[in-house]
């Protein structure tokens, strides 16, 4: 396997993450985040040498949600571009391959997601297996209730630790003027909600959001021209399980384990990520970061993430506020992404790991590792 | 630097208008077993697979990709979903290609499918949005103005969309997968077809299919070690280009996107005279009309002339020197998510002559193409017998 090329994210820009976003369409609500994201670099789409942005029809309710969508960066003259229909994570993950190859040295990521317009409890379960589940209409809500009894049953964890969790999300939210859900609730409070499906209270749950999110990455000599700090892409990897939910333990998340160790941040595959698709397991040890970004929409989930990474009590979880501070669809793993970074970029954090998940109870799950030097600066 | 990468194994399902015989994991299981079986591996050789399809709605399923994991071999493994609008099926495989070119995998599975019966394109492609003009006409009444506009620009005697229609159907019988086998089709019977969007009638229309298309790619060291009785077909020179839908002096006919797609994918290959240096193209064509406009923009034909090759049979497997859609083309088998891999995959099928009855004789290179959206999306690649 090859060396990693050394590619970096060098700057990053969201929007206002909102309940409902009334007055702009996707093309509106990209339009100022794209131009964010270049203009902190001083470059425009004509330096990009690739385009890659994720999202999903079926939130707009419309076929090829994402060519209207491309109006917002301008690709005239024509360029190199390419869309995933999953969440802008992996859009950056196509646009980091690319990278690998040496043809282009930058690349533009964004994705957009706007939840209001559609009822997700319906269009969600439309993800699910066609003839033998979606026609039983299996809410999201429902299916992550499961996963969190199951997390009860095992007795790693009680309705308490959820409500810890989402009491730690919204205080850290405050401090994130990009952040839909952020207040200073204790834990008791927090506990006296209602169940919205047991052992799911309303705070456990990701908000419904409107937001879009743009990065702009740079390889080599180039990323070292642009920004002072740049926040080095150390390995990226991402796995899937199995879709039938009774043929997974919810408890755990082997397809974050592996591709954690895919990306060099575990035992069990070479650093810098190049991986085969061989050998899992659970080695032993945890991620050495100063600080994790994960996409655990759920509370619960997060609690799952962390015993996947084997994060220790001395990692900063979701400064950013995580999913529950704003949960875009096809948006929050990217920006998970950008959080991380941001955190290199700023000096405040040396080692980070970012995470996105797809699909019911973390069905799917990406691992990026960042760092404040190309070879990991371990 | 990129690694050589090259088509080991390619499979498709016989093509239909309803294939109720299966699910849609059934569907996409019958392509990738056949592109299995036709590399000489299985399910759990592979690294990582690389999934595409045109919009969600066309079957009613949200990222289905999500359900097919297991069908398709890859839990536990990287799984990427592709979606470009009626280029997909061609950047899928070239998304799966650079997975390999960028020394990531060794061995990536790549497949894309449409299951147009579980669902009704015309109805998906025209759901109302608030604040914008429907479009309810599908995408012959989109591409119908567009090609008016080459006929007049080109002068081209309102025949030639006539004669492609018949010659990729005459292919098509040559193609035990294609959905359309019109045994008797005649200049007279496309003529006779209904006029549904001037000047593109029925049968010079493409159909709507059930289908799916799977491609192995492997490194270098995969292929030159490989078990397969076929030898591999190597990537030469792939790319995309995009532009977008709409703004004034938009060149619609002969769109900058797709020059300029052609051009890096000629120059990555070192051609110069495409009519000459590839054997076979297939080219996505789904109204008649579109291969005299895409041979031009190809440059197999100067810009105005497109249109006499189709008119002098050069086209045709019945003695052109340069035939396009030997297989029966888009105009013939429709999977609209997989009709562009089967572009890419049936260029493939030709360098390593497995296409049976319908094979090019001596094919050292051939072009795979696809486009989609309103002429904006642009996939294309150029394979080789050799090594590049």
């Amino acid at each position: 396997m090859n060396p990693v090329r050394p590619v970096a994210v060098v700057s990053f820009a969201q929007s206002k993450q909102v309940r409902r976003e009334d007055h702009r369409n996707e093309v509106e609500m990209l339009m100022p985040v794209v131009s964010d994201v270049f203009a902190q670099v001083g470059l425009t789409k004509d330096d990009m040498g690739f385009v890659c942005s994720g999202s999903s029809d079926y939130l707009v309710g419309a076929p090829f949600s994402f060519v209207m969508a491309l109006d917002a960066v301008g690709v005239w003259p024509p360029m190199r571009e390419s869309h995933v229909e999953m969440d802008g994570a992996w859009a950056l993950y196509e646009a980091w391959t690319l990278l690998q190859e040496g043809e282009v040295d930058t690349a533009l990521v964004y994705s957009f997601g706007r939840s209001s317009p559609t009822d997700l409890q319906r269009v969600l379960a439309l993800q699910l297996d066609p003839y033998y589940m979606a026609p039983l209409w299996p809410d999201p809500v429902a299916l992550a209730a499961l996963q969190a009894r199951a997390l009860i049953d095992a007795g790693r964890a009680d309705e308490k630790d959820f409500a810890a969790v989402a009491a730690r999300s919204r205080r850290d939210a405050l401090a994130n003027p990009n952040a839909q859900v952020a207040n200073d609730t204790p834990v008791e409070e927090l506990l006296a909600d209602e169940y919205v499906v047991a052992p799911l209270r309303r705070h456990t749950l990701p908000p419904v959001t409107d937001g879009v999110a743009a990065i702009v990455l740079a390889a080599g000599a180039r990323a070292t021209s642009l920004v002072d700090r740049p926040a080095w892409i150390t390995g990226i990897d991402h796995r899937i399980e199995t879709h039938a939910l009774g043929a997974r333990d919810l408890c755990e998340s082997p397809s974050t384990r592996r591709a954690a160790q895919g990306a060099g941040l575990l035992g069990g595959s070479g650093a810098g990520g190049a991986v085969g698709s061989g050998s899992g397991g659970t080695g032993g040890g945890g991620v050495d970061v100063d600080v994790a970004e994960l996409h655990a929409p759920y509370a619960h989930q997060e609690i799952i993430l962390r015993d996947a990474l084997g994060l220790g009590d001395s990692v900063r979880v979701n400064p950013s506020g995580g999913a529950l501070g704003a949960n875009a669809l096809m948006v929050a793993g990217l920006i998970r992404i950008g959080e991380a970074a941001t955190r290199i970029m700023d000096g405040s954090a040396r080692r980070a790991v970012a995470h996105a998940t797809s699909g019911p109870c973390l069905q799917q799950n990406l691992v990026c590792a960042l760092a404040a030097e190309p070879g990991g600066g371990a | 630097m990129a690694e050589r990468t090259a088509v080991v194994g390619v499979g498709q399902t016989k093509h239909a208008a309803k294939r109720e015989d299966v699910s849609i994991a059934g569907l996409v299981r019958e392509a990738a077993r056949r592109a299995l079986d036709d590399a000489g591996m299985d399910y759990s050789d592979i690294d990582a697979v690389v999934i595409g399809k045109a919009p969600d709605m066309f079957e009613g399923v949200m990222m289905p990709e999500l359900y097919l994991a297991p069908a398709l071999g890859a839990v536990g493994k990287p799984m990427i979903r592709v979606h470009t609008a009626g280029s997909v099926g061609g950047s899928t495989a070239i998304v799966a290609a650079h997975l390999v070119a960028s020394g990531r995998h060794d061995k990536v599975l790549t497949v894309a499918f449409e299951k147009q019966s579980d669902s009704d394109a015309m109805w998906a492609l025209s759901v109302p949005q608030p604040f914008s003009a429907p479009l309810l006409a599908g995408a012959g009444g989109y591409f119908a103005p567009i090609i008016r506009a080459y006929m007049r620009r080109s002068g081209a005697p309102d025949h030639i969309g006539i004669l492609v229609a018949v010659k990729d159907r005459k292919h098509a019988l040559k193609n035990p997968y294609a959905h359309l086998h019109l045994a008797d089709i005649s200049f007279d019977m496309v003529k006779d077809s209904i006029m549904l969007w001037e000047p593109v009638r029925y049968l010079e229309t493409c159909p709507s299919s059930d289908g799916a298309a799977a491609m192995v790619l492997a490194s270098e060291r995969v292929a030159d070690s490989s078990s397969s009785s076929r030898s591999p077909a190597w990537i030469h020179g792939m790319a995309m280009r995009s532009e977008p839908t709409m703004f004034a002096g938009r060149d619609q006919v002969s769109p900058k996107a797709s020059k300029d797609c052609a051009a890096d994918v000629y120059r990555q290959a070192g051609i110069t005279e495409p009519r000459r240096e590839i054997q076979v193209a297939e080219v996505y064509v789904p109204f008649s009309w579109y291969e005299p406009m895409w041979i031009e923009s190809l440059g197999f034909a100067p810009e105005g002339e497109g249109w006499k090759l189709t008119d002098e049979g050069a086209t045709s497997l019945d003695g052109g020197d340069i035939p396009w859609n030997a297989s029966g083309g888009v105009l013939s088998s429709n999977p609209i998510g997989a009709s562009g891999m089967l572009r890419f995959l049936e260029a493939a099928m030709q360098v390593r002559g497995q296409a049976g009855e319908h094979q090019v004789d001596g094919v050292r290179r051939s072009l795979g193409h696809a486009y989609g959206g309103g002429s904006q999306f642009f996939s294309m690649w150029v394979l080789g017998a050799d090594k590049p």
